[in-house]
């Protein structure tokens, strides 16, 4: 498998190329990560690691691997497919864990319970109790 | 035959999953679908909502556009993180009444909105409609809300609805 040496040069500089963009896109988010300020801006930046720092990583492998053994090698897709996938379960638990957080102690930056805008009738109506409307759990949701 | 087979479409990949891993050879097919075979019993146990799809046809349109935009996205959000605060950057929640009811619509909703980095999926109101999203870079509310809905959400809707 380690037979690095008997790649085609052409070969390697595109396989090393993908591999550079995705750990590049991945080191990016990471570092994002670490220099934004507050925790929704924080979500955004790891997901450059889980679209195109990812999928980059797996083309360099399914060229690699193809290019050594001569045949078609795709089983790496199947990461990128699940890692995809799953995804939205994670930054939802904690989306909603902050959003629960910052809604609960009426933090002015977060929208409360009800949507703002005047599309939705009942948000019109309970205009009197807005507290209340804030303090509810949201039991809704995917 | 559809006890045997309940997913039959879920089966299918499970049994091509485990060719691609295991490098074809009739063994493993049988085995594979030996797997295919328990794994749609035990989700038929579940009783799990059986997607419909109305139109294949428009899968591959879908798949286009959200890579296109992903990468489009990426190079957003990287010129944001590594350009430093030259400019003022306005993050927030926009919340957008949508007409998309299907679970697996939405499901698929919320793989797009998630995978595209600059876009964060926090909330769906059920009872509503209503989904609030997280957006990195801020700049026209109304533009973002046009944008799911007749970037994402009608093509969804005829593909589920």
């Amino acid at each position: 498998m380690s037979h690095a040496a008997d790649l085609p040069p052409g070969v390697a500089v595109v396989v090393a190329f993908f591999v550079v963009l995705g750990a590049g896109l991945t080191l990016v988010g990471s570092f994002g990560f670490y220099r934004l300020r507050s925790f929704y801006d924080r979500i955004h930046a790891p997901t450059l690691g889980t679209s195109w720092g990812t999928a980059a990583i797996v083309m360099a492998s399914m060229i690699l691997f193809s290019a050594l053994q001569s045949r078609l090698v795709v089983h790496e897709i199947l990461i990128g497919i699940f890692v995809t996938v799953t995804t939205p379960v994670t930054l939802m638990l904690l989306g909603r864990a902050a959003l629960y957080r910052d809604r609960a102690e009426r933090n002015p930056d977060v929208p409360a319970m009800d949507p703002p805008k005047g599309s939705l009738v009942a948000s019109r109506e309970d205009d009197g109790e807005p507290a209340a409307a804030v303090a509810q759990p949201d039991v809704s949701g995917p | 035959m559809s006890r045997i087979f309940p997913y039959p479409l879920m089966m299918a990949s499970l049994v091509v999953v485990w060719l691609v891993l295991t490098s074809f050879s009739p063994g493993q097919l049988v085995v594979g679908v030996a797997v295919a075979l328990l794994a749609g019993q035990g989700l038929a146990a579940l009783h799990p909502v059986k997607p419909r799809l109305r139109r294949w046809d428009l899968i591959p349109k879908l798949v286009a556009i959200v890579l296109y935009d992903i990468v489009r996205s990426n190079i957003a959000v990287v010129s944001i993180i590594l350009g430093g605060p030259r400019r003022v950057r306005r993050s927030g929640f926009v919340s957008i009444p949508l007409e998309l009811r299907d679970p697996t619509g939405l499901a698929v909703l919320s793989v797009i909105v998630t995978s595209t980095p600059g876009t964060a999926w926090f909330d769906y109101n059920a009872a509503r409609g209503v989904l609030l999203i997280h957006v990195f870079d801020l700049v026209d509310e109304e533009g973002w809300r046009e944008l799911i809905k007749s970037r994402y959400e009608h093509l969804l809707m005829e593909i589920f609805e």
